[in-house]
């Protein structure tokens, strides 16, 4: 199996695999995940971090099997077929901090890429800003990399340092059936669940881990990314990635459409605010540090899976980014955005250009 | 003794970036690039062949990637 041909490597496997996305994102919907967020790899694992305390945001905590499964699904598909790498060490600490800014400007956005473009397919008129800024801030970052930047090498290490997010997963799957919801209870052992709000939203636990799984396993095969998409466009003029990622949005828009989850407008969309300079700047922060940190959330997820710690840590700082961007009310609400928002992105956008500008490394 | 571009331990985009340097360099018809993860593997191997060069070989040793490529 392991030197077979990727079939998932050409053009038809990634635009299957962003349809087979735009199909189960909607569905996920239908089935009980927040409007317009079928998946949302960001909102996600904000409320994992919610879950687990790390803010006290009552409206959005729950433990998300999809994130479980994009690992686990990630990483059975690098061992089936002989990819999983354990590799570390291209400038973790840098990694942590793109990872805590990406998230605070999604939640400037409310939303990653993966959802702007649910969004949109949703109807959402506020999600063209967002995919506007991610454009934006994806462009940044390809001047940068134009420019010489890049992290550095990764070194090989001990298998079990890959497996170290795959089993902080694992013990969070682990956790979820160990205190399992209460009905009307804020709190079973040691997890916090929403009673209200998108983070008491969600379909049914094995079938949010089952598709997570599956998205999880064809994501690792066709290097799905939707930062890729778009950075691989405007630095290359290559439609590869991309063609991935407007198949998802058009699929998700058709099946949308056929589940009666087809909304159009600017006002009043599920959660999602419309101040739109800030939709635009939020996931650019976001755009920009997901270039400077060679993946969307997504991408970040699959590649822990395969062994990948440099991407783990990156994971990591987006959880703890979502515990700084509620404890300091610095993410948006439906009505608008959070007190201290707009500075954090001000800083953010000034972390992310002193680490693009001081961050090149000749290599030999 | 074609040129060879060590890529080993970089990630997307940057073992491309450095392939299509050495391509738009001119100054080499076969170019070697050395990778280490099967992404990196695609994303040259595409990269190259957009630009009309041709895949002369793939060999792997110890987990490293060793991509030939051609002038067309």
């Amino acid at each position: 199996m392991g030197k077979m041909k990727n079939i998932f490597a050409g053009s038809w496997g990634i635009i299957g695999v962003g349809i087979g996305i735009g199909i189960l994102a909607p569905l996920l919907q239908k089935l009980g995940n927040p409007g317009n967020m079928g998946i949302c790899v960001a909102c996600f694992e904000r409320d994992i971090a919610g879950a687990l305390g790390l803010h006290r945001a009552d409206v959005v905590q729950y433990i998300r099997p999809e994130i479980i499964g994009f690992v686990l699904g990630s990483l059975l598909a690098a061992y089936l077929f002989k990819e999983f790498r354990p590799r570390l060490g291209s400038a973790p600490i840098v990694r942590f901090f793109l990872g805590v800014f990406a998230m605070i400007g999604a939640l400037v956005f409310l939303g990653c890429p993966w959802r702007a473009a649910l969004r949109l397919a949703g109807g959402d008129g506020n999600a063209i800003l967002g995919l506007l800024g991610l454009v934006f801030g994806v462009w940044i970052g390809t001047l940068f990399l134009k420019g010489g930047y890049n992290l550095g090498r990764t070194q090989k290490t001990h298998t079990a340092a890959g497996w170290m997010l795959p089993l902080l997963m694992a013990g969070l799957l682990g956790l979820l059936f160990v205190f399992p919801p209460i009905a009307g209870e804020a709190k079973s052992g040691v997890l916090f669940y929403s009673l209200k709000g998108p983070g008491s939203m969600h379909a049914p636990l094995f079938i949010s881990l089952g598709v997570g799984l599956l998205i999880g396993f064809l994501a690792q095969r066709s290097r799905f990314c939707t930062m890729g998409a778009i950075r691989d466009f405007v630095l290359f003029r290559q439609t590869h990635l991309l063609s991935g990622f407007v198949a998802l949005i058009v699929t998700a828009w058709i099946v949308n459409f056929l589940l009666g989850q087809f909304k159009p407008g600017f006002e009043g969309q599920p959660v999602a605010h419309t101040m739109q300079l800030w939709n635009f700047l939020g996931m650019a922060l976001s755009g920009l540090a997901f270039c400077l940190a060679g993946g969307c959330p997504g991408r970040q997820l699959f590649l822990s899976g395969e062994g990948d710690g440099d991407a783990a840590v990156f994971v990591m700082g987006m959880i703890v980014g979502a515990g700084i961007a509620h404890n300091f009310g610095l993410a948006s609400s439906p009505a608008g955005v959070g007190p201290y928002g707009i500075p954090a992105l001000i800083i953010g956008f000034g972390v992310c250009l002193f680490i693009g500008f001081t961050m090149r490394q000749k290599i030999a | 003794m074609a040129k060879t571009i060590d890529a080993r331990g970089l990630s997307c985009p940057q073992p491309v970036l450095m392939t299509l340097d050495g391509i738009k360099a001119g100054n080499d018809d076969e170019l070697i690039v050395l990778v280490d993860s099967d992404a990196s593997k695609e994303n040259v191997s595409r990269a190259a062949t957009s630009k009309g060069w041709m895949l002369a070989g793939i060999s792997e040793e110890s987990g490293v990637y060793r991509i030939a490529i051609r002038k067309g």
